[in-house]
């Protein structure tokens, strides 16, 4: 019955200590793995036939690589496609595991901001590194928009400084706050048809309202789950688009 | 180590009675998951980078060029049939030319040939016309000649018969040349 229960970390096995933290295998570390597995059938397994008039799996493994590829050369350019397989992977990454997310019993990986963080800082290092290595200190054209007068300079390069410092943290909480709450909200309202059932003949007959929107929340959050899989995925295009191209 | 954490679970364990713990905060948890992230994240780019996307974007630009050498190939078949249609169109305009003026000649020829044909016959005809207009003014002439002299004896007979004289040749003569002419 606790809604919080289900983003509980098991350890399903300890491989050791490192540096004063325990290692183990956990529920969280075999869903990631599961979410790999199904990648990789679906653009390895899906596309062994190597067919002209693709079959289902392949049409859907072409249809992903698409939907990546015109998304990154729609915000980055054409120069953004040495990111391709980068992006590609986190979307799959985050698309998948949050997926399995919804099926109920399971786990989701993004619900633990720690995921969500280390993503977003492996996109944000990536930016400035990139940033710096191709454009040097021109990079720094990220904070100072052009044709703003010289009077209000400052103040705009304080707001671009905090903003794109702040990038990682949204990048990370939208991913992991919309997760975690809508787990939470489908958990309660789940469990108000356990408790409404126990209750008689009365409470299973109210226990319809519930059961019903606990099936209509199942649904958004599926959107939720893609939506949100997307949501990073195109900000992270965004931002290397800032890392290429720095100049606004 | 392995005693601070077992601090920690004992901690989790106590807090399990009053405040539940919030799983995504408790720090305990994050090297694994950091760990596993980072194992199966660099699993599933390697796999990616290395072998899926080269081998649907290979089959997609596979694809794409069977596509445009189809294309290719029919619009050069469409160029060989418009070719050949227009060179067929002009061996069957030469030949309806050539049609043309084969029927005219043989037409010029065949009315060349009627005309001078008709041109024979009527120089035949009118030549005949001639013989036989000559032949019949000279069986008038003749008969002509006839009737006047019949015409010289019966009158000469009939003055004999009716007068009892012989009447004059010369004048019956020239008295049946009147009466003819007149």
């Amino acid at each position: 019955m606790d809604p919080i229960h289900q983003f509980e970390i098991k350890n399903l096995f300890t491989i050791g200590t490192f540096g004063g933290h325990e290692i183990a295998f956990t529920n969280s570390a075999a869903y990631m793995f599961v979410a790999v597995i199904l990648t990789a059938a679906l653009m390895l397994g899906g596309t062994a036939a190597r067919r002209l008039v693709p079959s289902r799996v392949q049409s859907l493994a072409e249809l992903s690589y698409e939907f990546i590829a015109d998304m990154l050369r729609s915000t980055a350019g054409e120069h953004g496609m040495k990111f391709f397989p980068l992006v590609f992977t986190i979307f799959m990454f985050v698309f998948v595991t949050n997926m399995l997310g919804v099926i109920p019993y399971t786990f989701t990986v993004a619900s633990h901001i720690i995921i969500t963080v280390a993503l977003a800082l492996l996109v944000f290092l990536t930016v400035i590194v990139y940033g710096f290595y191709k454009n040097g200190l021109k990079f720094f054209k990220l904070f100072v928009p052009s044709g703003i007068p010289m009077a209000i300079l400052p103040l705009v390069v304080g707001i671009e400084i905090i903003s794109f410092l702040s990038r990682p943290v949204s990048h990370s909480v939208r991913l992991f706050a919309n997760m975690l709450a809508g787990h939470i909200t489908l958990k309660v309202f789940a469990s108000f048809v356990t408790m409404l059932g126990a209750l008689g003949i009365a409470g299973v007959v109210g226990a319809a309202l519930p059961l019903a929107l606990t099936v209509a929340i199942t649904a958004l959050e599926m959107l939720v789950a893609a939506l949100q899989a997307y949501v990073f995925a195109i900000l992270t295009c965004i931002y290397l688009n800032d890392a290429i191209h720095p100049g606004h | 180590m392995a005693e601070q954490h077992g601090g920690g679970t004992s901690a989790h364990t106590s807090a399990d009675g009053g405040k539940p713990p919030f799983p995504p905060f408790e720090s305990h948890t994050f090297a694994s998951q950091l760990v596993w992230l980072v194992i199966s994240f660099v699993i599933l780019y390697l796999i990616v980078a290395r072998m899926a996307l080269p081998r649907v974007g290979g089959i997609i630009a596979a694809r794409q060029k069977a596509i445009a050498d189809d294309l290719a190939a029919a619009q050069k078949l469409r160029d060989q049939s418009d070719a050949e249609m227009k060179a067929y169109e002009t061996e069957l305009a030469e030949a309806r030319a050539k049609a043309q003026a084969i029927s005219a000649e043989t037409r010029e020829k065949l009315n060349a040939q009627a005309e001078s044909e008709r041109r024979t016959l009527e120089d035949r005809l009118a030549t005949k016309l001639a013989e036989a207009e000559k032949a019949i003014a000279a069986t008038r002439d003749t008969a002509m000649g006839n009737v006047r002299g019949i015409a010289t004896d019966s009158a000469a007979a009939i003055v004999q018969q009716l007068t009892g004289v012989q009447p004059d040749a010369g004048a019956v003569q020239s008295a049946v040349d009147r009466s003819l002419r007149g």
